[in-house]
């Protein structure tokens, strides 16, 4: 099973089919007779051709390579890989909801728009907001509408100088990258070695060019930014808005809500902290909530509610506009929802808590093992800075390949940048007691083989169904698609 | 209990012990008191699965769909949809992984990836794609920057027959940019040589061409328009409906610089609007100008064929706000859907879909002129979709068809004051001949 490696153009037969529909019940005219001559190809377009079992076999297979949230425990700092509950997957697929299309009217479309308006509550209710918007597909669409909405905030105010968004140097790649696709300039500040905010630094940054300030909290090394009032505080005297990066909401669930720390906009990822599968890249959700201030400028449409129903208004003349060409995934969220229902508010408060508890659980486990980035209570992720080198040398990348060799998927490698031969940590609440105890004692090991027998650690991994592969030659030489032998 | 919590309170009191801690409260210790919830969140108590399937049907039912007949298009399409797309993305070891950043587990997601940019780039004829973007509308979007990137010109053209909804995510990405969107007035629902003329200039960044175009028709100056394109070196963006192109000249074939469009066509299901995916294809010296992800081939250390992510120096996690795109997470499993999709239809079978969608289109377009007062809104070669108008209103068509189990299509309206009583009628391989001549009896039926 794992010496499969056939790719699906090399199974092609012409004479095969894993599929047909059904015969054309009209009058077959020739495409000649209707479309001209110059518009139509000359031969249909090189698609394999097999039969439903070669195809079957074929992914299965390929699923084989493949290590999902059912295979085993996935601590991958920062993206809350947690159990994906198949109800989820089941109340999705109702085909009330699969077979309506986004542009019916919205009198045959009535269920949907009520999930959307509840669901609308619930998350603002979660994150002390005033109202969300569905429409952002994954996260960092969510950040790039939400710094559209600052920039379109000021700029409706006459303060179009604000051309500038303060980001911390622990930040998501993606929010840089998120500020100049809304057309921000990014100025990063630098963060205490704790990951923390600088108020010093934050309050030398600000000033009337100054857009907003785009944060994460607890921050990207799993601690609750203590300062965050006198954060909202600068910030908004400064003129400036304050940016909530949600990638961290699955610790404060119930215990505490963005809004109420001074949060203008908020995103969460759907895909993260609710349960929605990350299917291997997607498909994501990426809400985003806003303060009333805001409303005005989220995109279009948004769901009413009438004396006859539900209604998508595009009513609004200061919106951005529109950033998908519908109402985001809605499939996705529906299972967010679904999500939220199952837990209630007793159980997202529960899930928050143990998301905390097997961090600390798994960071005291380690503390001799490995460097802690900081020493002290974290939130629901934790970074360790590399191996104690008073027992062993070894660089990060080794420990995380030998992982492999012991069933688990490594933690996030290298991020938070601020901190050298960074392992970030999250295992989320789905996770036993008996996992985590697997989890750490497959650390200690490695630890032991770096001091005993640092070559099998460095030539790791060795049971994996492809072993370590040449990224500098694939990155030299592209070759990004199959082509016949010649 | 909560099902999705392993951790009992025995677990719990086993776990704060060996750590040294009392309570779990006292991680919370350093949230200032003012800060904490001192209530509960008003969200209803838990729901068994049981509740939660009555309350999703009740939901559920306040839907109209499942048991209509569907000719509404507009990028979106009612299609039959094989077996085998569901029983492979519910393979959890599929759906439940992350981004593939780990490849020696990851090998089928990459694997996945590569031969869905081998099956993209054979469709649209060009030489390279990317993982997937989020939906069509925003792959246009990252397709202009990309002009805007390798020009460095500000100027985007668009004609005015692209999907609506498409012009207005353009319009909101480009005005944050500080970019320029111009819009090209179409002659009889096509977009011209001559009205391209008018407007490109040496501050072209990119010309967009949608075919077929938004009310269906077949653009026949394509050619022209991307021999003017690239004489004012700019480049030519084609945005495609990818089930047409198995009939359809390809984006390669008319020398596109690149190819973009929505993916839903390829085996994803309504889904009320999403999720579906974007694609996006290029030729190959654009190749490190793309958004997102790319899967690319290499050999491991024991010399055997292996996928990893590649060319990730364009992307966020590296290059911060100097990446080509801030996308991150994509559609990863709708371009699965897709894969199986094309692969289950294979060189035939698309070919197949193309012929008899458009050869229905064309039966019920010819009953409807027949037999009917209706006229087209445009008479000209179209593909599987079409614009009909009468003196009735299109809201009042809709509704004589909705009394009999059918759903009529877009209201032109949506385009312009011009199109007031126009009927956008989309025709799959799915609609049979039934279904189509009640189409026609309700029309005639119409006074």
């Amino acid at each position: 099973m794992k010496k499969y490696d056939s790719l699906i153009f090399e199974l092609s037969n012409p004479d095969r089919r894993a599929f047909e529909i059904p015969k054309n019940d009209v009058e077959e005219v020739s495409l000649e007779s209707f479309l001209p001559k110059e518009s139509l190809r000359k031969e249909a377009p090189e698609l394999p051709q097999v039969s439903q079992v070669d195809l079957m076999r074929h992914y299965t297979n390929l699923s084989n390579k493949n290590y999902g949230l059912d295979t085993g425990f996935y601590p991958l700092g920062s993206c809350t890989m947690k159990y994906n509950p198949k109800i989820n997957e089941d109340m999705a697929r109702l085909p009330s909801f699969t077979e309506t299309h986004p542009m019916q009217d919205d009198a045959l479309v009535q269920g949907n728009l009520e999930l959307m308006d509840n669901l609308d509550q619930m998350l603002c209710e979660i994150t002390g907001m005033d109202k969300m918007t569905l429409q952002p597909i994954a996260g960092s669409h969510g950040e790039m509408l939400g710094l559209m909405l600052m920039k379109a905030y000021h700029q409706d105010k006459g303060d179009t100088k604000r051309t500038k968004i303060i980001v911390p140097d622990s930040s998501h790649g993606t929010n840089p990258a998120s500020a100049a696709m809304a057309g921000l300039d990014v100025v990063t500040i630098e963060s205490k070695e704790n990951g923390e905010i600088d108020l010093g630094e934050l309050k030398d940054a600000l000033g009337d060019d100054v857009a907003g300030l785009m944060l994460t909290n607890p921050n990207t090394l799993g601690l609750f930014e203590k300062q965050i009032q006198d954060i909202a505080k600068a910030v908004h005297e400064a003129g400036g808005l304050l940016y909530y990066d949600g990638a961290n909401t699955n610790a404060i669930m119930g215990i505490t809500r963005p809004g109420d720390m001074g949060f203008d906009i908020v995103h969460l990822n759907l895909h993260k902290t609710f349960t929605t599968p990350h299917g291997g890249g997607g498909p994501g959700s990426g809400p985003v909530g806003v303060k009333e201030r805001l409303v005005p400028y989220l995109p279009v449409p948004f769901v009413e509610k009438k004396e006859a129903g539900y209604k998508l208004s595009y009513d609004s003349p200061k919106s951005v506009g529109k950033i998908s060409n519908y109402y985001g995934n809605f499939g996705i969220y529906l299972r967010a929802y679904v999500y939220i229902l199952s837990m209630g508010y007793n159980g997202l408060k529960r899930a928050s808590e143990v998301a905390v508890l097997n961090a600390n659980y798994l960071m005291y486990s380690l503390k001799d093992h490995y460097k802690l980035a900081v020493d002290r209570p974290c939130k629901h992720e934790f970074v360790l800075a590399g191996i104690n080198t008073d027992i062993a040398e070894m660089p990060t990348v080794n420990i995380a390949k030998r992982l492999l060799d012991y069933g688990h998927h490594p933690p996030t490698v290298y991020f938070p940048l601020i901190v050298n031969e960074a392992l970030m940590v999250e295992p989320t609440e789905t996770e036993s007691k008996e996992m985590l105890d697997d989890f750490i004692q497959a650390m200690k090991d490695i630890v032991e083989e770096s001091k005993n027998d640092p070559e099998l650690v460095k030539t790791a991994p060795h049971t994996t169904p492809v072993r370590k592969l040449d990224e500098v030659g694939a990155a030299r030489n592209p070759i990004v698609r199959w082509k016949p032998e010649e | 209990m909560f099902p999705y919590i392993a951790n009992t309170p025995q677990d719990e009191k086993d776990m704060l012990k060996a750590i040294g801690f009392n309570s779990i409260e006292e991680f919370f210790d350093d949230i200032p008191k003012e800060l904490r919830l001192n209530r509960d969140l008003n969200l209803k108590p838990a729901m068994t699965e049981a509740e939660i399937k009555t309350h999703m049907a009740e939901l559920g039912n306040k839907n109209q769909g499942k048991d209509l007949v569907n000719f509404i298009g507009g990028g979106v399409y009612d299609r039959h949809i094989p077996s085998v797309i569901n029983h492979v993305i519910s393979r959890s070891e599929f759906y439940t992984a992350y981004t593939p950043y780990q490849p020696e587990i990851s090998q089928g997601s990459l694997q996945v990836i590569f031969e869905y940019q081998t099956l993209i780039t054979n469709l649209t004829g060009m030489d390279v794609s990317n993982a997937s973007l989020y939906d069509g509308a925003s792959a246009v979007a990252e397709a202009a920057f990309m002009a805007v990137d390798k020009t460095r010109n500000k100027e985007i053209i668009v004609p005015d027959n692209i999907h609506p909804n498409t012009l207005r995510v353009l319009k909101t990405y480009l005005r944050f940019k500080d970019l320029d969107l111009v819009i090209v007035p179409t002659k009889e629902g096509t977009f011209t040589k001559a009205a391209l003329e008018e407007k490109i200039s040496k501050n072209t960044a990119g010309v967009l061409v949608q075919n077929p175009n938004f009310y269906g028709l077949v653009e026949d100056e394509i050619e022209e328009i991307v021999e003017l394109t690239h004489k004012n070196k700019a480049l030519l963006i084609m945005s495609v409906d990818p089930i047409t192109l198995g009939v359809l000249k390809s984006p390669g074939d008319y020398g596109a610089d690149i190819a973009v469009g929505d993916g839903q066509s390829l085996g994803n299901g309504l889904n009320f609007g999403g999720p579906y995916f974007g694609f996006m294809a290029a030729t190959n010296k654009l190749i490190r100008k793309m958004p997102g992800r790319i899967a690319g081939q290499t050999v491991d250390k024991d010399g055997k064929r292996g996928f990893v992510l590649t060319l990730q120096t364009r992307e966020q996690h590296i290059r911060r706000e100097k990446a080509t795109s801030n996308i991150c997470t994509n559609q990863a499993l709708n371009a699965l859907m897709a894969s199986v999709y094309m692969v289950a239809l294979g060189k035939k079978g698309i070919a197949e879909v193309a012929t008899q969608s458009a050869q229905k289109a064309h039966y019920l377009y010819n009953q409807i002129l027949e037999k009917t007062n209706f006229k087209p809104v445009y008479d000209k070669p179209f593909f599987m979709e079409f614009g009909i108008t009468s003196d009735i209103p299109a809201a009042k068509v809709k509704e004589a068809l909705l009394k009999e189990g059918i759903l009529g299509g877009i209201e032109l309206r949506i385009c312009g004051d011009d199109f007031k009583n126009g009927l956008l009628v989309a025709v799959t391989e799915k609609r049979t001949k039934k279904e189509m001549d009640q189409f026609v009896q309700v029309l005639e039926g119409l006074k």
